[in-house]
């Protein structure tokens, strides 16, 4: 198969545990042709052993022994395929309340996400959830598919009023680009072939879609980032005074001869050469890992962000932003913790929880300020030094953040800088 | 398409150049894990990518069962040469002479659960911190839950079910003394990518993943390769055949399949018309359901 020149999607998949979630990506899956044989037997033998009729495609996307045996998805897991035209990764989040940390975690990378709704229920507080995490982590094309069309006779007028529920709500959102296909996961209609049931949608199968979704635009390519990761100074025959500044460009372009600012101390310089991974380079872009010379020798060190002059991201020690917390143990009031921001690392504190958010209705409740496992919220952060940030609606890389609790080393909350 | 975006093979090739520079960031004795095979082989050619114009600051580490193909040392160790790099081995052989492991009897045995052991003893010996695997999450259902920073414990053991949460591209690598953690930069590759990548950069991979003539068993539903360590079973006999390998483990337990691809360019073409996964002719994989979780919670690759 060729596909050299094509493209990466990577989409996150949220419904709860009767969509037919896993249905749809064993479908996928199986109608591209990216199942082998011995997974396929594999998953034949267990349907048979646990009695049910033909092959459970869900059965494909279990990984681990507990979720095989409690038939649900505890984790995110990924999956692989590829088309002709680009190839795909899944990240398959469970949908459930208690799983949100998870569904935030698949939605942190992707381009797209497929919201599930099954036609017989309608839109319910779950799927309002979903869209809200898929737009609080700014994916930037959300595909509602409406499944199980088979159980309500392929009507189309089912098929319209969901979609009139699904806008009432989701106006209030920002979400650039929102499509809706009726699909039927469990027999294939308007999955990977057009459904010969529903004449009436003149649509895209899923396939075809997230085939065509137009992604080059995704990344920002205005502000020119580039986070330092580690400095290489190879001290060898060739490159004695060689000093490349090595990291991958979080957005905009960066050119050689561009005028760039140092941050956080603020010399200025210009840049000399571009080392990508297959040689020298006119010019970089997001999402490029390269190694970049200067004209000038300044102190640089990893936490360093090498930015254009003309256009620098905002330098401060306090940021508001959203938070997801990720962890069993609770925020505590005024504890410390790390955040790690691009490549920079710094203590940080929580001077105040401005709100949490109830995520099935959405109402904002500013009594209740501890912060629990899959809370979402408001807060204000403070940090011993100055980061350079953009607004995650304008940046995803250098608009986020994870805080680490320095007494367990584990990750706590995801932050989205507002 | 807009002349700003990367093919899929550079967006991965930048994902992995990023992760790897992250590991020589965040950790003080980092290794990557090699066992000659296509997809530790990858991984160091992209932590040279990734330091150029520096050479390669991670070492190589080895975990020997003793039951090599030969083909495989002699790439190892001409690799090692030629990068200038370090060069760790753990022997599988001295854990069985100390005591620390005894050897599985009967006819399925094979050596490699007992590289466990060997893999965490070389790492404490060494006081590594950090591990750089090949492992792709398309292998197998139990690494498709894996982390591109995966935390050990002090004992070597994965928590599956209670691993850290992975955001964006920011990676948590802080761990206490005597943790470590095992890295995937190639997490989001598939074999097809691998290939692909393999032909495209023309890296040189051992002559074992080309189709050559070799005596085998057929065994398992594959070619078991016939070498000093094999003990023949009744109805079995010694053939020759054209094959080749799809992954290359220990010389008793990896199987050959029937292949004219004798080239880069045909082996491609061949994998992309593959029905079955390559783990397919694993043994070691065939235990049961739960073979690669299992192994996994323990410490294995």
């Amino acid at each position: 198969m060729k596909i050299n020149n094509n493209q990466l999607l990577r989409f996150t998949t949220a419904g709860s545990v009767d969509d037919g979630k896993s249905t749809l990506i064993g479908r996928l899956l199986y109608d591209s042709k990216s199942i082998f044989e011995d997974q396929l037997e594999a998953i034949e033998n267990t349907s048979r052993q646990r009695g049910h009729e033909g092959v459970d495609l869900a059965l494909f996307t279990d990984g681990l022994r507990d979720e095989r045996e409690q038939g649900i998805t505890i984790d995110v897991a990924y999956r692989y395929f590829t088309t002709p035209k680009r190839k795909f990764i899944i990240a398959d989040t469970p949908g459930h309340i208690q799983y949100t940390r998870n569904m935030v975690t698949g939605a942190s990378t992707a381009n797209a996400a497929i919201i599930l709704i099954d036609a017989r229920h309608g839109v319910i507080e779950q799927t309002k959830r979903h869209a809200f995490i898929a737009s609080l982590l700014n994916i930037p094309h959300i595909i509602v598919c409406i499944n199980k069309m088979d159980l309500v006779d392929f009507n189309e007028e089912v098929y319209n009023d969901i979609i009139k529920q699904f806008e009432a709500f989701s106006s209030k959102y920002i979400v650039t680009d929102i499509r809706f296909i009726p699909i039927s996961a469990l027999l294939g209609d308007n999955v990977v072939h057009r459904s010969e049931n529903m004449s009436w949608y003149n649509g895209g199968a899923l396939l075809h879609t997230l085939e065509t979704i137009h992604i080059s635009s995704d990344y920002n390519k205005v502000d020119a980032r580039l986070p330092v990761q580690t400095v290489l100074r190879p001290q060898r025959d060739g490159f004695l005074d060689y000093r490349g500044y090595a990291g991958r460009v979080a957005s905009g372009l960066l050119r050689k001869g561009d005028a760039v600012t140092v941050l956080p101390s603020g010399f200025t310089s210009i840049i000399d050469s571009i080392q990508g991974p297959s040689g020298e380079l006119d010019e970089a872009f997001a999402p490029m890992s390269v190694s970049i010379t200067l004209k000038d020798d300044i102190d640089i060190g990893r936490g360093d962000m090498i930015v254009r002059t003309t256009n620098i991201p905002e330098t401060s020690q306090d940021i508001e932003a959203w938070l997801c917390w990720l962890h069993n143990n609770s925020a505590k009031p005024r504890a410390k913790y790390t955040i790690r921001h691009t490549s920079n690392e710094q203590k940080a504190m929580i001077k105040e929880v401005l709100f949490k958010i109830n995520i099935n209705t959405l109402a904002h409740n500013t009594e209740d300020k501890d912060l629990n496992m899959n809370d979402i919220c408001k807060v204000l952060i403070r940090t011993t030094q100055p980061l350079m940030v953009d607004s995650y609606r304008e940046n995803r890389s250098t608009g986020s953040f994870i805080l680490v609790d320095e007494n367990t080393n584990e990750t706590v909350a995801a932050g989205m800088i507002v | 398409m807009s002349k700003y975006f990367l093919n899929y093979l550079d967006e991965l090739e930048s994902e992995a150049i990023y992760v790897l520079r992250e590991v020589w960031a965040q950790f003080q004795n980092p290794v990557i894990l090699f066992s000659g095979g296509k997809d530790s082989i990858v991984l160091t050619h992209l932590a040279k990518k990734a330091f150029y114009p520096s050479k390669i600051p991670f070492a190589l580490m080895h975990v020997d069962t003793g039951h090599n193909f030969p083909e495989t040392i002699k790439f190892r160790d001409d690799l090692v040469s030629e990068l200038d790099a370090r060069l760790i081995v753990g022997l599988v052989q001295e854990s069985i002479d100390q005591g620390r492991v005894a050897e599985e009897q009967g006819k399925h045995a094979t050596r490699n659960a007992l590289q466990i052991t060997t893999l965490l003893d070389t790492i404490e010996a060494h006081k590594i911190d950090c591990a750089i695997g090949g492992g792709r999450r398309d292998e197998e259902k139990a690494r498709a839950k894996e982390r591109f920073f995966s935390h050990r414990d002090d004992f070597g053991q994965w928590d599956p079910k209670n691993q850290r949460p992975e955001l964006w591209n920011i990676f948590n690598g802080k761990h206490f003394e005597g943790e470590h953690f095992r890295v995937f930069p190639i997490s989001n590759w598939t074999e097809m990518d691998v290939w692909n990548y393999i032909k495209r950069e023309q890296i040189e991979i051992p002559s074992l993943y080309i189709a050559h003539e070799r005596e085998v068993v057929w065994r398992n539903d594959s070619w078991i390769p016939n070498s000093e360590f094999l003990t023949l079973h009744d109805n079995e006999k010694i053939e020759t055949k054209k094959i080749r390998f799809r992954t290359l483990g220990d010389i008793t337990i990896t199987g050959g399949i029937e292949s004219e691809a004798d080239s880069l360019e045909k082996i491609v073409n061949e994998v992309s018309a593959m029905r079955q996964t390559e783990r397919g002719n694993r043994t070691d994989d065939k235990r049961s359901e739960n073979a690669m979780e299992d192994r996994k919670k323990q410490g294995y690759f």
